[in-house]
């Protein structure tokens, strides 16, 4: 019994050292085709070009004019913005359905305060960013405290602000804003494109800073990528979901202060209809650059293809109701996509 | 009426890769008898049950008869009720939402086509059931409400009925581990629903590590050691001592412990009094250099001590004096805890050590990604040759700090994940089952990782079963019984053997006059 013990010992000691040797001399396991993942990562840029050539052969006047895009770039600006604020939360794991309403309840709030109460555009600025950040902080304390779903909750405090945003402005339209405002965000150009861009440019290298090259950055994956494993690291879960929930509050604010900045006015629902054209490029944005995450330069990217692709369309005549079609089939086929790029390399 | 056996195992033999996990073995339960089923992990009793409710094909020769009949092998898991056979596990399988009612008829309910039930006369039938049993459960109460004791006997009773209503036969019942979670009168409770359900003609295995259990309950007993049958034994005459001496057996000796001696230094980490969920209260203290070694039978209460002192759950009282400084363990938060330079390596290697969906560079880098900075940029670049210099340290093989976490094998995601909580050099290091599920070269690469942490003086304290790591690589074992520490064992003591005897001697309760 002892002898064949030892013996078995001795045979499962010699078949490990002979499996080392092999892993030592073992190429490393395949990764995929280089090829494959350069056309992953740009496989969206290469698609937006295609669809400006191919909308271009139909309307070259207007397709390929520089004026057309410098318009695009400045009045899309504030959707680049508020798919930013929303990249925050999604990355650390919760889904934020208010920030359009916050968008909305920033551009009244300046339009409100510096038309009606007489206050300095700068002041109703500030306010505005403070009530955004109160909407996310109040997200936070359902989220976090109460333990509820952030997509019932978001949903919930969504609908309520838009109640908000009636009742301020009396169900109107409220025109006649500084045009202080008006000028710094469409009507100084750089490069024949509103400064408006400029502001969502700029932010955008913040978001992917941040993300890309601070330790913050990091935490906030893992914070959504796994919980526990972020807790059990040290991370404050809790501060930074919470965090994350004020930030895209304030950002979707900036959002609403461009938008109020580009018509001089605030009306009190159409920026509603920009939540489901920000979860589409947010989630579109996922699947190239830095693909299978939520990522600043790709979200930048998908708001202009897809903000292109309607553009085109405006030109060959094709009724509005296409903005919708679009938005909305852009949502459900950028997750179909993000979720073969899951398949390939599972997440969570 | 024939007399057949109710169960009857002949050549049971079942092979996984190279290992015999069960060899020839045979088994035969009466009619209305409780047989208990004893061993160690790794005996070979967990395979039994699972190829009797289907989920694994045993090798060809062997033979199960229920009543007499000849099942057919692989036993087919969908019809295992009509043959006679009902599972309770140790997870019970109930919906801790739904009523205790529509738990009860849960298999009738999921799968006849009714369009009206009667809900009055489900809770009167339900609370009938419950009268012949002699049991108090409300039929409208929700299970999630319960006690764990009444979950166990709505999952036993359950059980018993799914049988009556599928087979001829009064049936066998299998309880897999029912009790290491039961307080002792919850115990006793089980028993009398046991010896009910055996009056009614029914048989009963009782699987259990709990010597004094087994003999409390059972008619004879059937103890596995290594896969084979070592013996099949009538309880009352069979002593306590005869039990464990068949579980351990002697067979093992050639893997002695390292016999390393304690080192002599004043304690670096005290613990007082900590207390939570199913232990404590537990006073202990480490060396530093000293490696301490946790272990029990399943529901002791030791794999909860790690967990406990780093705040990863939560304490009910206690105290951790650590560099001289006293913290009250019942606010402890892991951050505080990693302020203090204590880490803790859970044993859910994907879902609480590390994200598998992440690379295994930022895995590694979390903890030091304030140190890894550049002027003001963090870069991957950065992140990934310090986890490749940490990764060629500890062996991860291979070394490519870009790859998914998922992408490394179990022992490779474990050196990568020790070497990440080993580069903050803590002081004190906890860990619950450091090498599960790690080959055999990992698991002692792993070993040599702790042993060269210890030596440059961080406490090491490890919450394992595999009482032959215990035996290699502890200074000192702490052998746990019902939430407290009952036996110490170091030197010549520490070795594989005694580290099992230990643990299973650990149930017994003062001997009760023979039977």
């Amino acid at each position: 019994m002892t002898q064949s013990t030892a013996d078995y010992d001795r045979r499962i000691a010699d078949l490990e050292a002979r499996l080392r040797a092999f892993e030592g001399r073992l190429p490393p396991p395949a990764q995929r085709p280089r090829t494959a993942e350069m056309a992953e990562r740009f496989g969206l840029l290469v698609a937006w070009v295609l669809l400006i050539l191919v909308l271009g052969w139909f309307k070259p006047d207007q397709m390929f004019a520089w004026n057309s895009y410098a318009v695009m770039f400045g009045s899309t600006a504030m959707i680049v913005v508020l798919t930013l604020g929303l990249l925050i939360p999604l990355t650390t794991g919760d889904f934020d359905l208010s920030v359009a309403s916050t968008m909305a309840l920033a551009s009244m709030l300046i339009a409100v305060l510096n038309v009606r109460m007489g206050w300095s555009i700068e002041g109703a600025i500030v306010m505005a960013l403070l009530a955004g950040m109160a909407v996310g902080a109040v997200n936070a304390v359902f989220v976090l405290w109460f333990g509820i779903h952030s997509l019932i909750v978001t949903l919930g405090t969504g609908y309520f602000i838009n109640g908000i945003v009636l009742w301020i402005s009396g169900s109107n339209v409220i025109s006649g804003v500084s045009m202080d405002l008006v000028n710094v965000v469409i009507l100084t150009r750089f490069l024949g494109i509103p400064l408006a861009f400029w502001f969502a440019t700029a932010l955008t290298v913040v978001i992917w800073y941040a993300f890309q090259h601070t330790a913050l950055g990091r935490r906030l994956l893992f914070v959504g990528r796994g919980r526990e494993v972020a807790r059990l690291s040290g991370v404050n879960v809790a501060r930074v979901r919470a965090g994350s929930l004020i930030a895209s509050g304030a950002i979707a604010a900036l959002a609403g202060v461009l938008y109020t900045g580009m018509r001089g006015a605030a009306d009190p629902s159409s920026a509603l209809s920009f939540l489901l054209p920000a979860f589409a490029a947010a989630f579109l944005g996922s699947t190239t650059l830095y693909p299978g995450r939520f990522n600043a330069p790709g979200a930048f990217v998908a708001v202009f293809f897809l903000s292109t692709g309607i553009m085109g369309l405006n030109f060959l005549g094709v009724p509005s109701f296409v903005q919708n079609l679009f938005y909305g089939g852009g949502l459900v086929v950028a997750v179909s996509i993000s979720q073969l790029i899951r398949k390939r390399r599972p997440m969570d | 009426m024939t007399t057949a056996p109710a169960l009857q195992i002949s050549n049971l033999s079942k092979r996984f890769g190279g290992a015999l996990a069960l060899d020839g073995v045979a088994l035969s339960v009466a009619r209305g008898e409780v047989h208990g089923l004893l061993g160690s992990n790794g005996s070979g009793k967990s395979t039994l049950i699972k190829v009797l409710a289907g989920f694994h094909t045993p090798e060809p020769g062997a033979e199960v008869r229920l009543y007499g009949r000849l099942a057919p092998l692989p036993i087919p898991g969908p019809r295992v009720r009509a043959l006679g056979l009902a599972f309770v596990h140790q997870h019970l399988g109930l919906i801790p939402s739904l009523s205790v009612t529509e738990n009860l008829r849960l298999g009738t309910l999921a799968t006849a086509s009714r369009w009206r039930i009667d809900w009055q006369a489900e809770h009167d039938s339900a609370a009938a059931v419950f009268a012949r049993y002699d049991l108090a459960l409300d039929p409208r109460a929700e299970v999630a409400r319960l006690s764990p004791v009444q979950q166990a006997l709505l999952a036993i009773v359950r059980a018993v009925e799914d049988l009556r209503g599928a087979s001829r036969e009064p049936g066998v019942l299998v309880l897999d581990e029912p009790t290491p979670f039961l307080p002792r009168a919850g115990v006793e409770q089980l028993f009398r629903l046991v010896r009910a359900t055996v009056a009614e003609g029914a048989s009963v295995i009782f699987v259990s590590h709990d010597v004094d259990e087994v003999r409390e309950i059972t008619d004879r007993a059937t103890i596995l050691r290594d896969g084979k049958l070592i013996d099949t034994v009538v309880t009352t005459r069979t002593s306590h001592d005869a039990f464990v001496e068949r579980i351990i057996g002697r067979s093992m000796s050639a893997y002695g412990g390292a016999a390393k001696a304690r080192p002599a230094a004043a304690p670096a980490v005290q613990v007082e009094g900590l207390a939570g969920p199913g232990v404590g209260p537990v006073t202990l203290d480490i060396a530093p250099g000293e490696i301490l070694g946790l272990t029990g039978l399943i529901g002791a209460g030791y794999d909860a001590v790690p967990a406990l002192l780093y705040g990863a759950r939560r304490a009910r009282a206690g105290r951790l004096r650590i560099a001289g400084r006293a913290l009250p363990l019942s606010g402890m938060e892991p951050q505080a805890a990693l302020a203090r330079g204590i880490v803790y390596l859970p044993a859910d290697r994907l879902g609480a050590a590390g994200v598998g969906s992440l690379p295994v560079g930022d895995n590694v880098g979390l903890p030091v990604l304030g140190r890894l900075k550049r002027g003001l940029a963090l870069l991957s670049r950065d992140i990934n040759s310090h986890a490749a210099q940490l990764g060629a340290q500890a062996g991860v093989k291979p070394n490519l700090p870009a790859l998914p976490l998922s992408a490394l094998s179990g022992g490779n995601a474990q050196k990568a994940l020790l070497a990440k909580w080993l580069q903050i050099e803590p002081q004190l290091l906890l860990l619950d089952e450091p090498t599960q599920g790690v080959d055999v070269g990992a698991r002692q690469d792993i070993w040599d990782a702790l042993d060269r942490a210890a030596s440059g003086g961080a406490c090491v304290l490890i919450g394992s079963t595999d009482y032959e790591q215990l035996a290699q690589l502890c200074h000192r074992v702490l052998v746990f019984s019902r939430g407290q520490i009952l036996t110490e064992l170091t030197g010549a003591d520490l070795t594989k053997d005694r580290i099992a005897e230990a643990c299973f001697r650990s149930t017994s309760l003062p001997e009760r006059s023979p039977a």
